[in-house]
């Protein structure tokens, strides 16, 4: 318990977002462009971590789907900012736990002579440490 | 007027129009853009995790360059405009990573969010502003109907990169005008390409840009102008029937200022 207690510190931490101020009202979900890839949602970000329930949340797809589009840290009404709390989840597994989204050995069969330079260290940034 | 220029990775590379087309029209504006010796990649996403500093480092040595040469500094790219303009906030407001990063830089005077960041298209609204432009115009692009798409990161988080209203914004709406072209007004021109996704799900970001071109043509756009180079090669490998061509705003900017061709 006490590791969960220092999980759920550490996400407010790096965040710097507070989850309790969340009510749920979807705003954030309404807008989020990578919704339907989602395993859990952007309103749900907050209880997961209110709940203590950092695993489920740190391993689910959801830190990897997030676009850094951030429409929901635009649009929420509440200043929660889910895609702090999710980014936050993302850096625990990319500093703590094996993981990262993206190999480099992957990225020769992924490149097309148009890749855009900004494309490569978008991803690096956000699917490796 | 002279400004600290800083073009970012994708403009030396893939998106040589986005710059080429700035520095002409930039020229028959009448300021200058001095590109930043040494200038390094800002990474293409803010990093938001509260605690990161290293990462940040490459914006705050552009800014502190530019704060040296008593310059404001322009950039093109969306995320580069992003990027810094975020950065620099924190050097500004938020005293634990502008003290970390100031003791990691060891300057002479410390850097403290003095530069002024400003978007290309911030300069011709704020500093030229459009009736000037307008005057400029030779090459009206008249009868063409155009939807400016914003994608993200020009506008948000709109309170910290204030660069227009990031709901209902109308930047690129005045610019198109200014060029003597109609603007289309269209629900998705601020809504996400897909951005990095298309990296490892193609067929993802493909879905967007499918609503993206959808809603605009259903509005009537004939084609559509980005300061992106990621929305760029989202849009362009769209497989959507409704496609349509997609520029660089500054590449429709110089063919109406008659400085599309080299002089």
């Amino acid at each position: 318990m006490a590791n969960v207690e220092k999980q759920v510190q550490l996400i407010k931490d790096i965040s710097g977002s507070d989850p309790y101020k969340c009510m749920r009202c979807g705003k954030c979900s309404a807008s989020c462009p990578s919704y339907n890839e989602m395993d859990i949602k952007p309103h749900q970000f907050a209880s997961y971590i209110i709940r203590g329930d950092i695993d489920e949340l740190v391993e689910s797809k959801a830190a990897w789907k997030c676009l850094s589009c951030f429409a929901c840290i635009e649009r929420c009404p509440r200043d929660v900012q889910p895609g702090k709390l999710v980014d936050a989840a993302r850096q625990i597994v990319e500093r703590q736990r094996e993981g990262d989204y993206l190999q480099p050995d992957e990225i020769p069969a992924l490149l097309d002579p148009e890749t855009p330079q900004q494309l490569l260290v978008s991803a690096f940034r956000r699917y490796r440490r | 007027m002279k400004y600290s220029y800083y073009p970012g990775c994708t403009l030396k590379n893939k998106a040589q129009d986005l710059d080429i087309y700035a520095r002409r029209s930039a020229e028959a504006l009448g300021f200058e853009m001095e590109e930043i010796p040494e200038w390094q990649c800002c990474g293409g996403v803010y990093p938001l995790g509260s605690d990161e500093i290293a990462t940040k480092l490459a914006s705050v040595r552009a800014l502190n360059y530019a704060k040296e040469q008593g310059q404001d500094l322009i950039t093109l790219c969306s995320a580069c405009h992003h990027v810094l303009k975020r950065v620099n906030d924190d050097m500004k407001n938020v005293q634990d990573i502008s003290d970390r990063a100031n003791n990691y830089m060891a300057l002479e005077e410390p850097y403290r969010g003095e530069t002024k960041v400003l978007h290309f298209l911030e300069v011709i609204r704020d500093v030229i502003g459009f009736d000037e432009l307008a005057k400029k115009v030779v090459n009206p692009l008249t009868d063409k109907k155009i939807g400016a798409y914003y994608g993200c990161l020009t506008l948000r988080p709109g309170r910290i990169l204030e660069f227009d209203d990031p709901e209902n914004p109308k930047i690129m709406e005045d610019f198109i005008r200014a060029l003597g072209a109609t603007p289309v007004i269209y629900s998705m021109r601020n809504e996400c390409c897909g951005g990095y996704a298309s990296l490892k799900d193609p067929e993802f970001t493909k879905s967007r840009t499918s609503q993206i071109f959808e809603d605009s043509t259903g509005f009537g756009a004939e084609c559509l102008i980005t300061a992106c180079p990621l929305c760029m090669y989202n849009l362009n490998k769209s497989d959507a029937d409704t496609k349509v061509p997609v520029y660089y705003f500054t590449e429709l900017l110089a063919e109406a200022l008659g400085v599309k061709e080299e002089a």
